[in-house]
């Protein structure tokens, strides 16, 4: 399996996660949608993941696979108080636009 | 290590008094459990312990910051006891997340592992997107604490792909393992570089720095107020003992690089803060913008690394949390009472209500850094640390803009005392609020006049 991994060229590794991780912030950046953002997020931090894994496999070294369970139960952590926020928010203003909330002046 | 660990055992004896139907006890416990563990965390002076296969590491940096963390977050407590009076049902769920955001702080405080940053950073910034959104009705804590949420998600999304090319490059995500790769390797990889700088901007857009402050005005407004006290004093403090550990431990050879990049974004913090500062008429957004300018003198004590500016910063740390807290001591009750925020509900303040309103105009005049308040004292060492590395043109800005900065201080002063009362609006102050605006105004003045307890602690 190991072998697998590192049959691959590691630039491609390094490519493809900063490629997710672009769309995750261009996602961030230009979608309106909250529910949207969460899961653009949710790709910034997965490409990470990605790219941990792909070092740690490199260096042979496992503090980055020890790492990635980190992200993963923050990021699940994340998500749980965002999905809360996005319903409380819902209830009052009965919309997940991203624009419909400016009450407070930019 | 052991105060992180009891003060996580305070936060889950907060959610068991629920169970245990003991909600009237939960902040006098929480107060007198937070003594508690400063008086042990204080007990940890001049040793340094690593904890848990070097992940945690307690040193005297640790334990000063993270007593002063523990004292804002008891006076921040203490004032919940009156804020909270209508919301006894939520009591210890408020409790337990201001406790936990403190856990955060303190895990930041004494990290040595880039992953204990990342979760430092994680506990500290969950609780308060919990916090920021707490008013469950009122859409503008919602759209707070969702700006605050989406803004600091999408931060820790760079924060952990600097993490990631660090350790790519290094090997490691042990702070002074990169210290030892940098001091050792030849050449260094250019994705070192970049993750340094994705690291960079993360930290800086937790502090709140100029050009990635744009979150914080919003969400310390529509945060319920005793909220905006915790994060204008306790994040702000705790992030920069984080950003000083960082660089002072695993970046420590790499002053070029990142200085002149620190340096421009303190100068942009310093005269964006304080310009903006001006045209505020929102209490709450007066502060933020104060606090803006604030983290840019104080990254001047990041700047100073090389010559040891850790009492400098903790001076500043503690004179800035210190003021703040007293203002926000005093401006609660004139917000519940007048239902606004704006500076004209504190007009005529100083008739009506004398002592608090000297209270507030000391805490100001300590934040505009005018003597013998800590914060004029504050000033000079930090300045004193920048010029001393040589950051002459900062320095001028720094001055300038800090003479800017009194005129918005002044305009809430003239408000308390030269403007006509309104007679329908009466402000009651709870004794608790007046014994903690009076404690920190107390010890600011004390800090102003015999700064040497402090500053020689390093």
């Amino acid at each position: 399996m190991e072998n697998a991994l590192v049959s691959v060229p590691h630039n491609w590794y390094l490519l493809l996660s900063s490629l997710l991780f672009c769309i995750g912030v261009m996602g961030v950046l230009f979608r309106r949608n909250v529910i949207v953002i969460l899961m653009c997020i949710e790709l910034m931090l997965n490409s990470v993941n990605l790219l941990l894994v792909s070092f740690s496999a490199y260096a042979q070294n496992a503090d980055g696979q020890v790492f990635v369970f980190f992200v993963m139960v923050v990021a699940a952590a994340e998500v749980a108080v965002g999905l809360a926020l996005i319903v409380s928010i819902y209830r009052n203003v009965a919309s997940t636009d991203i624009d419909s909330m400016k009450k407070l002046k930019w | 290590m052991n105060t992180i660990i009891y003060t996580s055992v305070l936060g889950f004896i907060c959610m068991v008094a629920e169970i245990l139907n003991l909600r009237k006890v939960i902040i006098p416990v929480a107060v007198i459990g937070l003594a508690a563990i400063l008086a042990l965390t204080i007990t940890d002076w001049g040793t340094t312990v690593a904890h848990y296969n070097d992940m945690v590491r307690t040193d005297n940096f640790s334990v000063a910051f993270g007593s002063l963390a523990i004292i804002i977050t008891g006076l921040v407590i203490a004032l919940s006891s009156d804020y909270y009076k209508n919301e006894q049902n939520h009591i210890s769920d408020y409790m337990a997340i201001i406790i936990f955001t403190l856990v955060g702080g303190l895990v930041l405080l004494s990290y040595s592992n880039m992953a204990m940053l990342f979760l430092g950073i994680e506990i500290l910034s969950l609780s308060l997107y919990v916090m920021a959104g707490s008013r469950k009705y009122d859409t503008s804590s919602n759209e707070a604490g969702l700006k605050y949420f989406l803004m600091g998600s999408f931060a820790s999304g760079f924060l952990l792909f600097g993490i990631a090319l660090i350790y790519g490059v290094t090997g490691s995500f042990h702070l002074e393992a990169i210290n030892t790769y940098l001091a050792s390797a030849t050449t260094v990889s250019p994705l070192f570089y970049l993750g340094v700088l994705m690291l960079l901007v993360a930290i800086l857009f937790k502090v709140s720095a100029a050009p990635f402050h744009f979150w914080s005005p919003d969400v310390y407004e529509g945060s319920p107020a005793l909220i905006t006290a915790l994060m204008a004093t306790l994040v702000k403090v705790v992030m920069f003992g984080a950003f000083y550990r960082l660089f002072s431990t695993a970046f420590g050879n790499l002053g070029d690089y990142t200085n002149w990049l620190i340096a421009l974004v303190a100068a942009l913090t310093m005269v964006v803060g304080n310009l903006t500062a001006l045209q505020q008429v929102n209490v709450k957004r007066l502060l933020a913008f104060s606090g803006i300018a604030h983290a840019g003198y104080l990254l001047l004590g990041i700047l100073s690394i090389s010559t040891d500016a850790t009492s400098a910063l903790f001076y500043y740390s503690a004179a800035y949390a210190l003021a703040t807290i007293a203002a926000f001591a005093v401006a609660i009750p004139v917000f519940q009472a007048s239902g606004s925020e704006l500076v004209s509900a504190f007009n005529g303040l100083g008739k009506r209500k004398p002592f608090m309103a000297a209270m507030l105009t000391m805490a100001l005049l300590s934040l505009a850094g005018i003597p013998p308040f800590a914060g004029f004292l504050a000033k000079y060492y930090i300045f004193s640390e920048a010029m001393s590395n040589g950051f002459f043109a900062l320095l001028l800005i720094a001055i300038v803009s800090s003479i800017i900065g009194v005129y918005y201080y002044f305009k809430l002063i003239l408000a308390m005392y030269t403007e006509p009362t309104d007679e329908a609006v009466v402000v009651k102050f709870p004794w608790v609020y007046i014994v903690v605006a009076s404690f920190c105004v107390l010890l600011s003045l004390i800090l102003g006049l015999y700064p040497n307890p402090v500053i020689q602690l390093f």
